[in-house]
């Protein structure tokens, strides 16, 4: 069965900073304004709002959406916000696209936005209660901890090392040099990662990605407006998305499944039999360095534990032969974390039409692939991207 | 493209006061079993996509998104969580079935009331942290000046608002699955103690826990899973001026909209005539009045009326909330608008005992996410093939 | 970025600007307390933990043994039933050492949170098992690993109040 082609024609975005003077709602209409100047529609034709937005303490605001739908252009429209903790950032781009592919609207502005500054004293704190509340919280658990339990997981089973994972880092944050909204972009010696001091054991201070505050949004359009709006429409061929068990202590790390769910899920949508040899760009959700390598594998886009020779081998760099994250990821575009998938997915808009200025991939690429991850290292989100 | 979408199972926990006797899992395991046993189906093999209605604060987790797969059966399968009211989960479900990729979507909403210890400092956290929360008044306020502006604008009285409470906690004495059922008289409301004047304690609906599950279907699908579908004839929902400052404290533009928008996909020109009942939040009584009037379904100021002359009552021609709604079966925050949508499936399906309404074909339910948000949503249900 | 995007907003504010109040902010502390429901599975588990048991509850389909208990397997979608004592010990499947707290403040003293898999509780491609503090044991990389055979340590019986924190910690088996 045929369904309704949906495209991205716009996409906005505020730089991603550690601490913004603008307020959340500030931030998001900063977004929408640029997504909608990019393509020269007004609010006025955008018919629905698709937000997404991760754990409500960052923003200190219960019903975040409420909060937010000012500044999201959600006066007087209908407005529904998703959330599926980090994988949020893909996801809403989804929710976008079946508001669309179901037929009740013909256009979408898709906005994700994070403050996580404001949740004091440090952001770190919305995440102590992600934790089961009965079984783990009274252990005083931080995000740290599992990350680091993930992180030791897959470097256990490959036999991997701290190098094999740092070239991440110094790739990505080369990457964001071009960048303009980017937080830490520069190039960095792989020695001084190495160097880093411990945090939580394997997870050193320079494998992390940044709390930052930063918007991003969307415009989505049905077909017979995306060719009135643009001539290079970016459509969005495949989508899929997964959750594993809350149980995440009965799973086995080193493989994140609900990635190669979602990705399958995604790759059948768009008819994608041979993701290496069909998809030209990976932006696969970087939050640790180890992540972008565990992720490239749950896309099947590398052989399991084959991810960080793949990368030595220099494959995955903005002119190899698969590159990831030529946006600089968010290891070095910064982290907020809605907002952070968001910006994959508005780099792959960027990328396909060759207007990605300093981080443009050569060789004219026509698909892409974004996910996104979060949860209780649970949810798998993936978007495929294609342009004609 | 699909042709309809219905509603093809359902499965409910309590409402109760309390429950103490069960985890929010297994309210919703509960819920679910129902719900799937109705439809016949095995959520690992047959369901498309699973979709959580839930709020952070209002579990006491961030990103509880993380604990929903589990109980539902839905893990390693598509979920999503929509922070928003049961109804906005149930449109979701509609879109993701109408983009024609996905066949079978169940939708669970649920409500730990109880659990939350100061129920009135979650709410405050919801509103603006700038310009409002300062103030450190209990939430309840902004209701209480929006009825205020209600009643002096469209001439409703305090007695009309009052009525209200004693047609829908009357109306829950038959519904077993109430949680508030109440025998009130008019001095009982007018005379309680005051909240937020001119708000008395009667007249806002005391908290519930409980959870609903539904399961949704193409229309090709839902023929072979059962005799009695519910059509999900129409959808709308849109959200207004979050700022209090600048919001209309007595047409309910949002509200208009979003049930413009589900007349319009319903295709029904003549709600009044169309509609056999509605199930209109009613958080705080005013609220239904209020709400019928800005779905267009009487004039301003008449809702009042009707209420007195017993339109509005079981009998009446317009029966509203014949559950009891939210004041007689509890608030059970966002699933509130699950509640309201259930109540209207199971009169559609001859299934409301007591209280079941004769001869209906069409019923509405009406959400609204509550103080301080302008956030509503709405479903146009039929049972017509 | 597309030709009519020149610059991009968002303004960087020093923490400073915060403290020396040239930046004006506004305080709030929610008062987010809840007292949940443990229900079923959960309210046994912890019954056992004060009696100084591990309890695991059994999946009559797939026939795991599931720790956390709970009254549906996420596998089979099938109720659960008959509860089982297990032995306690188990291994480490993963490890961390932690030096910072989460708001980045260093702590006095290393923690090494683990995930246990328990004896008893392997099947299909999974365990049953928890997260738990290690203890009796040095946090360095090079004295934990992966696999190691660990026992749990409980507070003794009076101190015990049915929660996860009645266990101590878990410490190596000594062998021999």
């Amino acid at each position: 069965m045929r369904t309704r082609r949906v495209a991205v024609v716009g996409a906005g975005m505020t730089k991603f900073v550690r601490r913004s003077l603008e307020t959340a709602d500030e931030l998001s209409w900063q977004a929408a304004k640029m997504a909608l100047d990019s393509c020269g529609l007004t609010l006025d034709e955008i018919e629905c709002v698709a937000s997404g937005s991760a754990p409500d303490a960052f923003d200190g605001a219960h019903m975040k959406n409420e909060y937010l739908s000012p500044g999201s252009g959600a006066w007087n429209k209908p407005h529904i916000r998703c959330y599926v903790g980090g994988g949020t950032g893909v996801m809403t781009p989804i929710h976008g696209w079946y508001h669309i592919a179901s037929g009740l609207f013909d256009t979408c502005l898709v906005i994700c936005e994070e403050k996580m500054s404001s949740c004091q004293p440090h952001p770190q704190g919305a995440f102590l209660t992600i934790f089961d509340h009965t079984l783990e919280r009274p252990l005083g658990p931080n995000l740290l901890w599992i990350f680091a339990m993930e992180m030791n997981a897959y470097m256990h089973r490959y036999g991997l090392t701290k190098r094999d994972l740092a070239q991440v880092i110094v790739k990505n944050r080369g990457n964001a040099k071009h960048h303009p909204c980017a937080l830490l972009g520069e190039d960095i010696d792989i020695e001084e990662v190495l160097a880093s001091e411990a945090m939580a054991w394997p997870v050193q201070r320079l494998d992390v990605s940044p709390i930052s505050d930063g918007a991003v949004a969307l415009v989505l359009a049905a077909e017979h407006v995306a060719h009135r709006v643009t001539d290079k429409p970016v459509w969005i061929e495949g989508c899929g998305w997964s959750l594993e068990t809350s149980y995440w202590t009965n799973r086995d790390l080193a493989y994140p499944l609900q990635v190669e769910q979602a990705a399958r899920m995604a790759y059948d949508m768009a008819g994608i039999t041979e993701p290496r040899k069909q998809i030209n760009i990976a932006e696969p959700y970087d939050p640790f360095d180890y992540k972008e390598l565990h992720h490239l594998e749950g896309l099947m886009l590398a052989d399991k534990g084959k991810a960080p020779e793949m990368t030595a081998l220099g494959i995955t760099r903005r002119d190899g032969d698969l590159p990831v994250c030529p946006s600089g990821g968010l290891l070095g575009v910064g982290n907020p974390i809605a907002a952070a998938g968001l910006m994959k997915v508005a780099e792959l808009f960027w990328q396909l039409r060759g207007e990605a200025g300093g981080r443009q991939v050569p060789g004219n690429p026509k698909r892409g692939v974004a996910q996104a991850w979060g949860d209780l290292m649970q949810v798998g989100t993936v978007i495929v991207m294609g342009i004609a | 493209m699909v042709e309809r979408v219905a509603i093809v199972g359902a499965g409910w926990y309590g409402y109760k006061s309390i429950t103490p006797e069960l985890s929010y899992r297994e309210i919703m395991y509960e819920a679910a079993v129902r719900a799937y046993n109705d439809a016949g189906i095995n959520p690992r093999t047959d369901v498309d996509s699973f979709i959580t209605v839930a709020e952070d604060m209002t579990e006491g987790t961030s990103i509880f998104d993380e604990y929903t797969p589990d109980q539902m059966g839905a893990v390693l399968r598509p979920n999503e969580t929509i922070p928003g009211d049961g109804l906005h989960g149930l449109a979701t479900a509609y879109m993701q079935i109408m983009t024609g990729l996905f066949d079978v979507v169940v939708v669970e909403a649920h409500s730990k009331a109880s659990n939350i210890m100061h129920p009135a400092h979650i709410v405050a956290y919801a509103m603006d942290p700038i310009y409002n929360r300062p103030l450190q008044l209990h939430p309840s306020f902004v209701a209480g000046l929006e009825m205020q502006r209600y009643c002096f604008e469209t001439g409703t009285t305090l007695e009309q608002c009052a009525h209200v409470v004693i047609k829908n906690r009357g109306n829950a004495m038959f519904n077993p699955l109430a949680a508030h059922p109440a025998d009130l008289a008019l001095s009982d409301v007018l005379n309680c103690e005051p909240v937020a004047e001119p708000l008395t304690r009667l007249m806002i609906a005391p908290p519930a826990d409980g959870a609903i599950v539904f399961v949704l279907a193409a229309e090709h699908v839902a023929r072979s899973l059962t005799d009695t579908p519910v059509w999900i004839q129409g959808v709308g929902w849109a959200n207004g001026s979050y700022s209090l400052e600048n919001r209309g404290w007595v047409d309910l533009d949002y509200v208009r909209l979003a049930a413009d928008m589900a007349y319009r996909t319903a295709g029904i020109r003549h709600p009044k005539g169309t509609l056999d009942f509605v199930e209109v939040d009613d958080s705080y009584a005013y609220k239904e009045l209020q709400h019928l009037e800005a779905m267009g379904l009487c004039r301003p100021g008449e809702a009042g009326v009707l209420t007195e002359e017993g339109a509005t009552a079981m009998e009446g021609d317009l029966p509203v909330n014949p559950s009891g709604g939210t004041l007689g079966c509890g608030h059970l925050l966002d699933a509130s608008g699950s509640a309201r949508a259930l109540e209207c499936v199971l009169q559609l399906r001859g299934e409301a005992g007591q209280r079941q309404l004769e001869d209906v074909t069409t019923g509405a339910a009406l959400g609204w996410r509550g103080v301080p948000t302008t956030a509503a949503a709405m479903v146009i249900l039929s049972n017509e093939d | 970025m597309s030709e009519r995007i020149k610059e991009y907003p968002g303004t960087y504010v020093k923490e400073r600007a915060f403290s020396d109040g040239s930046v004006l902010q506004t305080w709030w502390y929610p008062k987010a307390d809840y007292a949940w429901d443990e229900g079923v599975a959960i309210g046994r588990f912890l019954a056992g933990l004060k009696a100084g048991k591990i309890l695991g509850i059994t999946c009559p389909d797939c026939g795991r043994v599931l720790v956390p208990p709970r009254m549906v397997c996420e596998h089979c979608f099938a109720p659960t039933s008959n509860w089982v004592e297990l032995p306690g010990t188990g291994y480490i499947k993963t490890f961390s050492i932690v030096i910072v707290r989460w708001d980045m403040e260093r702590l006095e003293k290393p923690l090494i949170p683990a995930v246990i898999a328990l004896d008893g509780t392997e099947a299909l491609n999974a365990t049953g098992g928890l997260m738990h503090l290690l203890g009796e044991i040095e946090p360095k990389p090079e004295a934990v690993r992966i696999g190691m055979r660990v026992e749990p340590v409980w507070l003794p019986a009076r101190k015990r109040t049915g929660a996860i924190t009645d266990i101590q910690y878990f410490r190596p088996i000594k062998e021999g």
